[in-house]
């Protein structure tokens, strides 16, 4: 299970970062969506695997039984998602108001803030 | 001792709260400002407190440590905490002047106050998934605060800088991620128990390599700076202001944290680096900042060449550099902040912040003119004010353990501010205006001018304060320099005695 998933999180990671490496800024966001979701599968993969196993504690007793599966990390990778969401969901429409204010996405047009040398 | 911690957090985000819901009517934005203010008061408690129990800890919702969320106020947090309050309420007043109606309709109080509690709950923090938490919240209220307004460079501006911090929020969150996979516990004092304990300590560097690159773009050190020349000249000037003193420094207040607390194992190879870092940062931004030629663009550009004197102070990790460290930070956010404010105005007098185009501001405006001059020699370390003391600390102490050429590259990095400052001096205030025409403060109507003045002149006034009785505070900064090194009394104090 374990190499399984660290091929997904490197063939994510790789999708990602050819994404990333794009002139156009909107590829670039796409690259970032899915490099979180490397990063996300990260936290979960290092809570350690456990298969059919949830957190549930008999009753009468005090703590689960025998290897269950660590609850922390999907808490944490729940938290990230949400904020993740956020972030991309304002990512997007900046995008989409950088389009319609600058007219292009190509980040080597992009210019107003830092104009090259002589242009103003 | 649980709401001394949570009263500085929770206030900003009632602010927002109240600022948001009002936002149509004029008090709106006086909610701002009495919530600056009390998060300025609860602030100061929570000092009065640190002094005199060393360090404050409290477990959120009960669940004791390491279980629950930490929150641990130490000297260090303790000082940054109110150095926010302080930057917080004079930028609040300031904003009052500063920001259009169009903008505050939009949600700029509320925005504003999100950020300062963003930045508070970073300081104040013990739990690494949580200091993650609170740097998306600053991080998200920064980008509507960056973009509120919509100019072409405003978006622009604020592509490269969300695009950047999004790479860095995401090395953050795999380097949280893989740290929990070694040791199993994200509490900070928890983690430097059980770091050293880890079997790969190779893995345990490569980890802290992803959170020094990931810190390091916040703080915006070289390489990884380059979002911040290309979008802190954008926004409004409150914004611009409170970014150039709070958001880089919580980058650098990160890094201190973890590399005195967590990855102290191979200093000899992280602080290496850390040292290349602090002068190549250094040299860079003082270049920078001397090809430019508007007064937003070359004071952003210091921004980058200041952080290098701050991780120069963590990363020669003697007592009296991380002293220095310490001061620097408090000293440097107070006259930053300060020098945006007065571009500010500079450029409602005057029509413009490119120094091409203004001029005959010392002539028309020399209240102006002296405002500028304390933060800007200080800026350069001129004494007796604060920044020749902060410099003159980093310098000893560089001095101390021979290491010559980083307190050089220190003294040269000095001399180089004084260029660009005298640049601005020269250009914006000396030479008369390039059109004729003499620029005045009346051009600002009264009670604008007061709002916009009048946290010029307190800010101004403490630099002062700190430069003519600098005692006291070296004298802080050296103990939470000590605590920083000596991280077993935070370690206690978060864990109990069962540690």
């Amino acid at each position: 299970m374990e190499a399984l998933l660290a091929i997904t999180i490197g063939i994510l990671v790789a999708c990602a970062v050819y994404l990333m490496l794009a002139r156009s800024v909107l590829r670039f966001i796409f690259g970032l969506i899915l490099i979180s979701n490397a990063a996300n599968l990260i936290i979960f993969a290092s809570g350690r695997l456990t298969n059919g196993a949830p957190p549930l504690i008999p009753e009468g007793a005090d703590a689960p039984v025998g290897l269950v599966a660590n609850a922390l990390p999907q808490a944490l990778v729940l938290t990230a998602i949400v904020i993740g969401f956020g972030l991309f969901a304002f990512a997007l429409i900046l995008m989409f108001r950088t389009y319609t204010t600058l007219g292009t996405l190509n980040s080597d047009d992009m210019r107003v803030a830092e104009p090259r040398e002589g242009q103003n | 001792m649980s709401w001394l911690l949570a009263s500085p957090l929770v206030l900003p985000f009632l602010t927002a709260v109240f600022a948001f819901l009002l936002r149509h009517r004029s008090v709106g934005r006086w909610v701002s400002v009495v919530g600056n203010a009390a998060l300025l008061a609860a602030a100061m408690f929570l000092m009065v407190e640190v002094l005199a129990a060393g360090i404050v800890s409290g477990q959120m919702g009960g669940w004791a440590a390491p279980f629950g969320i930490t929150l641990v106020a130490d000297y260090l947090s303790a000082v940054m905490v109110v150095i926010t309050a302080i930057t917080g309420l004079a930028v609040a007043v300031y904003a009052l002047g500063d920001v259009t109606e169009r903008a505050e309709y939009l949600g700029f109080h509320a925005l504003y106050n999100i950020l300062i509690g963003g930045v508070v709950g970073a300081f104040i923090t013990g739990d690494l998934f949580n200091l993650y938490v609170w740097f998306e919240v600053m991080l998200i209220s920064s980008f509507g605060l960056l973009i509120l307004g919509g100019s072409k460079a405003q978006i622009d501006g604020g592509v490269k800088y969300v695009t950047l911090n999004l790479i860095s929020t995401i090395l953050f969150l795999s380097g949280i991620g893989l740290l929990y996979g070694m040791t199993g516990t994200l509490n900070l004092a928890d983690l430097a128990r059980t770091v050293p304990t880890v079997e790969n300590q190779g893995l345990v560097t490569v980890v802290a390599m992803m959170f020094m690159v990931a810190f390091g773009v916040k703080a915006a050190v070289f390489p990884l700076f380059f979002w911040l020349p290309a979008s802190y000249h954008t926004p409004f000037f409150s914004v611009s202001a409170v970014f150039a003193g709070l958001l880089t420094k919580v980058g650098v207040y990160a890094l201190i944290r973890m590399f005195t607390l967590v990855f102290t194992l191979d200093v000899a190879f992280t602080h290496t680096i850390l040292l290349w870092v602090a002068a190549l940062t250094m040299i860079t931004g003082v270049l920078g900042a001397a090809a430019q030629n508007d007064i937003r663009k070359i004071l952003s550009f210091h921004i980058v060449s200041q952080i290098g004197y701050m991780i120069m102070g963590l990363a020669l990790m003697t007592p009296f550099a991380l002293a220095g460290a310490v001061f620097y930070l408090v000293h440097h956010i107070i006259v930053k902040a300060n020098l945006f404010l007065i571009a500010g105005v500079a450029e409602r007098a005057a029509g413009s912040t490119d120094l091409g185009r203004i001029g005959g501001l010392y002539k028309s405006a020399p209240l102006l003119a002296v405002l500028f001059l304390i933060p800007a020699f200080s800026l350069a370390g001129f004494p007796p004010l604060s920044g020749f003391w902060a410099k003159y600390v980093l310098v000893a102490a560089a001095l101390d353990i021979q290491a010559w050429v980083i307190a050089g590259v220190a003294l040269v990095v000095g001399l180089l501010t004084i260029f660009s400052m005298t640049k601005i001096w020269a250009e914006a205030f000396w030479k008369a205006h390039p059109d004729g025409i003499a620029p005045t403060l009346d051009r600002i109507d009264a009670g604008t001018r007061r709002r916009l003045i009048l946290p010029i002149a307190a800010l101004a006034g403490l630099t002062m304060i700190i430069g003519l009785y600098p005692e006291p505070f070296v004298g802080f900064a050296e103990t939470a320099a000590a605590q920083l090194l000596n991280p077993q009394a935070y370690i206690a104090a978060v864990l109990g005695d069962a540690s």
